[in-house]
């Protein structure tokens, strides 16, 4: 099969989907690789370099798109480059096919399978081919720098000759993987990192990359592995306290990167008018979700405003271009993932496996037919963490609780108690008075033998049997008592009753005494 | 005698003997609950020989300083890994004894009948001890008796064998594997009933033969039952030998009338179930299971296990030691087969030296006895404040930064948790791999005593430290600093 890589025609685009490296990879699949003239140009691939590597470049997009059977992209097609697809064609890219359907239509029209990245499912298997996550990576360390680039003081304190320096406070909303990307690089260049989630079991995340977890007290929180991993949206009171909470960081931070994303729907507003107002002079803050909306009220897309209290609020949807050498290198390395998870045989040959998770999930059109949504995949995204909730139960949840427990525990004793003097007295009713006698103290002291052995401690089970197995041959007793016979036979086996028993008794005891000497305290 | 004099003294010796049990709730009046128990006995022996019911005693006493003597020695001599097989060896000692003094009990009765019929009165009148007691019975005690002898007879008889056969797998003399006869169980449940249906015969009269008879089926029963339990089942064994061989001993106070010898056979039959119970809860095992032998087959494909063992040496042991402020060493019997106790200790002396915390932590089944982990330790000097028990530890191990696992395998077992379909799914274990860092010092690779695959060793913060443990740890020691 023949894989191309267009040049990307969306404005200020600066990736592109093959990289000499992947070539190369490609071409271990088996597979022929071909490029048009200029394509890597603006992330630092020259069509030397490609043609070095083996690949074929060619002039015009349209000549690609008719040499290829696969194209790789980076941003979804516009409607000229669907038009160009056909029946025999795979075409692997962004695609967002939740808010495209035109775009989705059209290429189900032209009859070409359509892989999404953007829909490759969060499971462990599929993370070398996670795209979002390798760009959300790029964008979250990006985030950081353009903050720096409009910040003006350093992130890290220090205190010079020149006199002390603040360290810059840095507030992340957000810890996704763009978030925590943020955080290592934030606390890595010395700020001082607070972030915040949603999701409460990312706060370990958080706090390993450094930063500090805001808290926020509410009982629904949510549980990030029903949901694949991501957020979702909140109720109004859980909001409303999350604001609250923005507005008591916000005369405090100087940078605050927000990165909340809900799959499927606009970016909640996070980061209202009040809170920009409340920042000091000189601070930034970035809002990574400007595509979707933005975090912030005032935020402006593809645009860098400059508040009327002095706050700069960057708005770039484009985090991931203007790095465009690193998240080409990433994104070619996805794309290269995903051809060989197409291509098992490694013989060059496009096996597309609709029975597979990853290939199903992502592709949104196939043969002619719209594939999107997929059904859920067959192997959860995250295990699903058990929690033991540890809820405090109120003071009238607990008495009734111990009121339960009490009565439970009563009708199990009286109903222990009922069976057990029943039947004693059904005993008692034919057995002789003599055996009625022996009997009484047997349950007696079966009763007090299981009061005392629970409270034995364990680490003295041992000397326990020991000492249990010394005082078993009490049965010398016995012996004893028909030792006087005067039946031989009998004399001869008591007497060897009394000899065994005497090596237990002596034997149980020393072993118990030389074990308990052992026992010290350090 | 007077009759009252030995009643009082066994009421002393019974209330002696509970304190003595009661005092091994914790290390230090343990130490003095021995010499209660000491206290006890000797007064009951000395009150019986005493007593109306005796003859004899000078003979008696020799023989109980003669077994004393032997007793003494093997105890002084005894290593603590070979308590439980000492264990096993003096419970068939009392069930033999049970066996001898039920049979006593039958061939008295026989006689006393014999005289009864006869009409000897002048035999009758000179009778003396357990024979006169007999001799005053009404018909329904006697009935009584009979029961109460066959019952002794016959747990006695268990108590033998299967003490003799744990015994033998506990000193590696017999294969430690779960073996049966073919017929499994069928043969244990049809030896039982046989001897049921000998029940009945022997009460309505059948003699002797009877009785002998069921002692060979018990002894079958005793010797197939416990040959039918694998190796990691042995602390539940031991406990439940030790429970047997107390109702024995109960069992023969009810048909020698003797309220001493109830009272402490109860007190030693309770304290073994609840030994039973306590195992079998530890793997979370019924007890019926474990009876009947033998892991249950698993309900459904094991977990497979992904990822490599990758090994260590002494140099990366030791620096990761030197690294760390907290350190749970678990042993297992693997440190008591490799004799490593010492070393064990000798490495936590210098490791607290250096100001580290080092803890112990023991799961309930560690070893082949209740309690066989602590013995060995405290043997080797390890304080025993820093020796825990499972649940006072497990919530420690994500705050360790090393945990080391020495010569066990299925107390640490994830599968427990995390595989519903593993044959141990649902046993508590140690937590061990919650530790920043887990070292397994193993003889080499392959799975442990019940044959499970242990995906600790998998884990990607799991090192494996191969080599016989105590060579092991003895290569650590001169590394610490």
């Amino acid at each position: 099969m023949k894989i191309g890589a267009p040049k990307e025609i969306y404005p200020g685009e600066n990736r592109v989907a093959m990289t000499p490296d992947s070539a190369l990879a490609l071409q271990k699949l088996g597979h022929d690789c071909v490029i048009e003239a200029g394509a890597g140009a603006a992330s630092g691939f020259e069509d030397s370099a490609y043609a070095d590597a083996g690949v074929e470049v060619v002039k015009t997009a349209a000549a690609l798109f008719k040499a290829a059977d696969v194209i790789v992209k980076v941003r979804e097609p516009n409607e000229a480059e669907i038009k160009r697809l056909n029946a025999g064609k795979t075409l692997i890219s962004f695609f967002w096919p939740g808010q495209n359907e035109a775009l989705l239509n059209a290429a189900r029209d032209s009859g070409a399978s359509v892989i999404a990245m953007d829909m490759v499912p969060r499971i462990s298997r599929a993370q070398k081919m996670d795209a979002l996550s390798s760009m959300a990576n790029i964008a979250g360390y990006r985030a950081v720098i353009e903050a720096g680039n409009n910040f003006g003081r350093f992130f890290t304190g220090q205190v010079t000759a020149a006199g002390k320096v603040p360290p810059a406070r840095v507030l992340i909303v957000g810890a996704g993987v763009a978030g925590l990307a943020a955080i290592g690089t934030a606390t890595s260049l010395g700020a001082i990192t607070m972030a915040f989630d949603v999701r409460p079991e990312v706060a370990e995340q958080i706090e390993s990359m450094g930063a500090e977890f805001v808290y926020l007290d509410f009982e629904d929180a949510q549980d990030g592995a029903a949901t694949g991993g991501y957020a979702a949206p909140s109720s109004p009171e859980f909001r409303e306290k999350q604001l609250e909470k923005f507005r008591e960081l916000a005369p405090d931070v100087d940078i605050v990167i927000t990165t909340a994303l809900i799959p499927g729907r606009p970016a909640p507003k996070l980061w209202t008018e009040d809170m920009v107002k409340m920042m000091k002079r000189g601070s930034v803050i970035v809002d990574l979700a400007a595509e979707r909306g933005g975090n912030c009220d005032l935020t402006v897309a593809d645009e860098k405003i400059v508040t009327d209290n002095g706050v700069t609020i960057v708005g770039y949807t484009d985090f991931p271009s203007r790095m465009g050498t690193q998240a080409s290198t990433l994104y070619a390395n996805n794309i290269r993932h995903m051809l060989a998870d197409l291509t098992p045989g490694k013989d060059g040959v496009i096996n597309h496996n609709m029975e597979d998770d990853v290939i199903r999930g992502a592709t949104v059109a196939h043969a002619g037919e719209i594939t999107f949504p997929p059904p859920p995949p067959k192997v959860k995204a995250i295990a699903a963490v058990k929690r033991d909730k540890l809820r405090e139960l109120t003071p009238e949840e607990k008495r009734a609780a111990e009121v339960t427990a009490f009565k439970a525990q009563t009708r199990q004793q009286f109903t222990l108690l009922g069976v057990g003097g029943g039947l004693l007295l059904l005993a008692g009713l034919f057995a002789p008075a003599s055996f009625m006698a022996n009997f009484i103290v047997f349950v007696l002291a079966c009763y007090v033998g299981f009061q005392v052995i629970w409270s034995v401690s364990h680490s003295l089970h041992t000397p326990l049997m020991a000492v249990t197995n010394a005082i078993s041959s009490i049965i010398i007793l016995g012996a004893l008592l028909q030792i006087g016979s005067g039946s031989w036979l009998v004399m001869i086996l008591a007497a060897l009753s009394v000899f065994m028993a005497g090596i237990n008794i002596f034997g149980g005891f020393m072993v118990t005494r030389r074990m308990l000497a052992m026992f010290q305290k350090s | 005698m007077e009759y009252g004099f030995t009643t009082a003294a066994y009421v002393v010796a019974a209330i002696l003997f509970i304190q003595s049990l009661g005092g091994l709730s914790g290390q230090e009046s343990a130490k003095r609950a021995v010499w209660y128990g000491i206290v006890g006995m000797a007064l009951a022996v000395l009150a019986t020989l005493y007593g109306p019911a005796s003859g004899r005693w000078g003979l008696s006493l020799v023989l109980v300083a003669l077994g004393g003597a032997i007793g003494w020695v093997v105890a002084q001599r005894v290593k603590m890994t070979e308590m439980p097989q000492l264990v096993a060896a003096m419970h068939s000692l009392v069930g033999l004894a049970a066996v001898f003094i039920g049979f006593n009990a039958q061939i008295e009765m026989a006689r006393v009948a014999a005289m009864q019929a006869a009409s000897d009165t002048a035999a009758l009148e000179a009778l003396v001890g357990f024979a006169a007691k007999v001799a005053e019975k009404a018909s329904a005690e006697i009935s009584v008796l009979k029961i109460e002898i066959f019952l002794g007879v016959f747990i006695g008889a268990v108590t033998f064998t299967g003490s003799v056969v744990a015994y033998g797998k506990l000193a590696g003399k017999l294969t430690t594997a779960a073996t049966k006869l073919p017929g499994g169980h069928m043969l244990n449940a049809g030896a039982a009933l046989l001897s049921a249906i000998l029940l009945v015969l022997y009460f309505q009269g059948a003699g002797s033969w009877t009785l002998i008879a069921m002692t060979l089926l018990a002894f079958f029963i005793g010797y197939h039952l416990i040959m039918g339990i694998g190796g990691a089942d042995m602390p539940v064994v031991v406990s439940m030998l030790n429970s047997y061989s107390g109702w024995a001993a109960a069992a023969i106070g009810f048909s020698l009338s003797n309220d001493l010898l109830i009272v402490v056979g109860a007190l030693v039959g309770s304290s073994g179930a609840i030994l039973s119970y306590i195992m079998c809860k530890a793997m979370n095992r019924s007890f019926i299971s474990v009876i009947l032998g033998g892991f249950g087959g698993p309900s459904g494909a094991q977990m497979a296990v992904e990822g490599e063992q990758i090994a260590i040496d002494a140099d990366g042991v030791a620096a990761a030691l030197n690294d760390a402020d907290s350190i749970i060493i678990i042993p297992g019997y693997g440190m008591a087969v490799a004799q490593a106790q010492q070393s064990v200790s000798e490495l936590t002396r210098k490791l607290r030296a250096t100001g580290k915390t080092v803890r112990f932590a023991i799961h309930p089944v560690a070893g082949r006895l209740p309690g066989h982990m602590n013995v060995l330790l405290a043997e080797a000097r390890v304080p025993y404040d820093i020796v825990m028990e499972m649940d006072e530890i497990n919530d420690d191990f994500p705050d360790t930064d090393v945990a080391i696992v020495i010569g066990s395998n299925d107390i640490v077992n994830p599968a427990a948790q995390e595989d519903p379909n593993s044959p141990i799914a649902g046993m508590p274990v140690l937590e061990c791999w919650k530790a920043k860092q887990v070292f397994v010092s193993k003889r080499g690779q392959g799975t442990g005593y019940s044959g499970i695959e242990n995906p600790l060793f998998y884990k990607e913060n799991t090192r494996m430290f191969y080599g016989d443990a105590k060579a092991s740890i003895d290569s650590l020691l001169p590394m610490i600093d």
